[in-house]
């Protein structure tokens, strides 16, 4: 019997340690996916955020490093700069990308930096303990927002995509999700796409992935899908920004 | 070999460039403002990497990403640009990577001034950022000696795998000495030798370069293996000149800039007869602790001059086992101690 569907040769055959329902795992697996589709494995560096993903590395089988907090773009430009031979990509969270790293991701967008970076928003802070993210959506309950996140108190969410799409640098800005099969096949053609403008050398590449957060939006893992399609996307609009 | 007249802050600069340093990313601050103007005009001729970037974090970050692809990498900053790159250093140490941090020294605490200073000695020679690690500080006194030891600098940084700080200040970073440079500024192409760098796993195992160690005394020993490098360094790389060692009373002890106007006090005090001599510490981590202690038989007195409120007497303190009386002089906020007013303090310990 011929095998219809197999594990990517770039993630290893290890089980993660993610909650039941979280996007990480998706999104590891396309990118996965993607490398060796495009037969990049022995050529890519990729870049472990401080958070949830940070053990990406035990995940993917190729060379991977860890950047402090949000600076993920900052050791990206780096490893690029003195290997411009390489594929770098570099997977940040929210936090990660919107809040405490919002210079370095700016940045090295507006320096026109031929690197890609993987953005997943899943709207609250994971690793921590479900704290509120800069993209927590208004009246969502968290750990810091315990009577919802309140524009007055706590400001509006982030929108990275529409921000960063204004620079020139930026070649290619998409947002898609991951909570249906669907959205799942159009995000890996995206995540592909951002590698194609990468080694066709054209600059800064962003795909940012809405995800589900089921422990700490204290949803079903079944609920929380829905409400990233549902609620989510109205806040965070999926598309071509770039 | 061929004579040049440059000011210090731009013979660190071409010093990195004969050492083979291709990739340097800095942030302006006054007074080391030299070293990333010629960094952008010199990196693209030899072929490497130069980049502005958008703040001190940044740019120790953009450090951290092009050694772990095997390049001699550098940055420079003047003090508070350093306390700011404090948690780069961290991780460079953390994940055992090498990397020139230059701090060409002025005034604090806060925005201080930008007149030279000494007063970043603790913060350079404790760690400055968070946990158990060490760096090597060099302490150039001259601009013939920036020459060698920034070539030193990527030397043991490569050797040990670990961030190398040159600790100056305004001083010796604008000041202008001639200086004696190598024609070539080819050296070893050291990322040849680096069997654990990131560059793709083509024909290997994938590698993993992190500091994150969550497994069950996993961190405890990783930090034993660390102290043991440490313990190598303090056997093996400690540096220190010793003018008169062998008879002085009295022993001067000053690093750097100070060390210069120490040497004519002990000049001036040797012509009158007067047995003064001077401990110049190179390397100011490791520390010349046994070198001092070995003087304990003849100098009845020690005296740390520094420009700061005093920080290096403490380690002289605890290198001579408090076996003699330690006194100290200092200038601080941009003062620089005068021949006259060592001389003086000399006088009321001593005379």
């Amino acid at each position: 019997m011929e095998p219809i569907f197999l594990k990517p040769n770039s993630l290893r055959d290890v089980n993660t340690h993610y909650c039941a329902g979280c996007g990480h795992g998706i999104v590891h697996r396309l990118i996965a996916e993607t490398v060796d589709d495009m037969g990049l494995r022995e050529r890519v560096i990729g870049i472990a955020p401080v958070g949830c993903a940070v053990l990406a590395y035990d995940y993917w089988d190729f060379d991977v490093t860890e950047a402090a907090h949000g600076r993920v773009p900052a050791v990206a430009t780096g490893i690029k700069r003195s290997r411009p031979e390489n594929i770098v990509f570099g997977y940040q969270g929210d936090g990660d990308l919107a809040a405490i790293g919002t210079a370095e991701i700016i940045h090295a967008a507006n320096r026109g930096e031929n690197i890609t970076i993987i953005f997943v928003n899943n709207s609250v802070y994971g690793m921590t303990g479900g704290q509120m993210a800069p993209t927590t959506m208004l009246k969502q309950k968290t750990s810091t927002t315990q009577s919802g996140r309140e524009q007055k108190l706590h400001g509006f969410p982030l929108k990275a995509c529409e921000l960063l799409s204004v620079l020139p640098g930026v070649v290619y800005a998409e947002r898609v999700s991951v909570h249906s099969p669907q959205n799942v096949l159009k995000a890996r053609r995206a995540i592909k796409k951002a590698f194609q403008v990468q080694l066709d050398e054209k600059g800064f590449s962003i795909v940012e992935v809405l995800s589900q957060c089921p422990t700490y939006t204290g949803l079903s893992p079944k609920e929380s899908v829905k409400w990233v399609g549902e609620e989510m996307t109205k806040q965070f609009p999926l598309g071509i920004f770039k | 070999m061929k004579k040049v007249l440059m000011c210090g802050n731009e013979v660190l600069a071409e010093s990195a460039i004969m050492a083979g340093c291709r990739f340097y990313a800095g942030y302006p601050i006054t007074p080391q403002n030299e070293i990333p103007a010629y960094m952008s005009r010199r990196m693209p001729e030899v072929g490497g990497v130069f980049i502005q970037a958008e703040s001190e974090i940044s740019a120790v970050n953009m450090v951290f990403g092009a050694s772990l692809t095997g390049a001699r990498a550098m940055t420079s900053s003047s003090s508070p640009g350093i306390s700011l790159k404090q948690e780069g250093i961290s991780y460079l140490a953390g994940c055992e990577l090498p990397a020139v941090i230059v701090n060409i020294m002025r005034g604090g605490p806060g925005l201080g001034n930008i007149a030279p200073s000494q007063s970043d000695y603790f913060q350079a020679t404790r760690g400055g950022g968070h946990g158990d690690y060490r760096q090597i500080v060099l302490a150039p006194a001259s601009l013939q000696e920036i020459v060698d030891l920034t070539t030193l600098a990527f030397d043991l940084a490569d050797s040990y795998r670990m961030p190398v700080m040159i600790l100056g200040d305004g001083l010796l970073g604008q000041m202008m000495e001639p200086v004696v440079l190598a024609d070539s500024v080819e050296r070893i192409a050291y990322s040849a030798k680096k069997d654990w760098i990131l560059d793709g796993c083509k024909g290997r195992k994938p590698r993993i370069i992190k500091s994150l160690l969550l497994g069950n005394g996993e961190l405890e020993q990783f930090n034993e293996r660390l102290q043991k490098k440490y313990n190598e360094i303090k056997n093996k790389e400690v540096r220190c000149e010793i003018l008169h060692g062998e008879d002085s009373k009295l022993m001067l002890v000053a690093y750097g800039t100070v060390s210069r106007i120490c040497r004519k006090v002990v000049k001036t005090l040797r012509e009158e007869g007067k047995k003064v001599g001077l401990v110049r510490p190179v390397s100011l981590w490791p520390f010349p602790e046994k070198e001092l202690r070995a003087l304990t038989g003849n100098v009845e007195r020690f005296l740390t001059v520094e420009m700061s409120c005093g920080q290096m007497v403490e380690d002289v303190k605890l290198g001579i086992e408090c076996k003699k009386p330690v006194h100290f002089y200092g200038r601080s906020g941009g003062g620089v101690p005068t021949e006259e007013e060592i001389i003086k303090e000399i006088e009321k310990i001593m005379y």
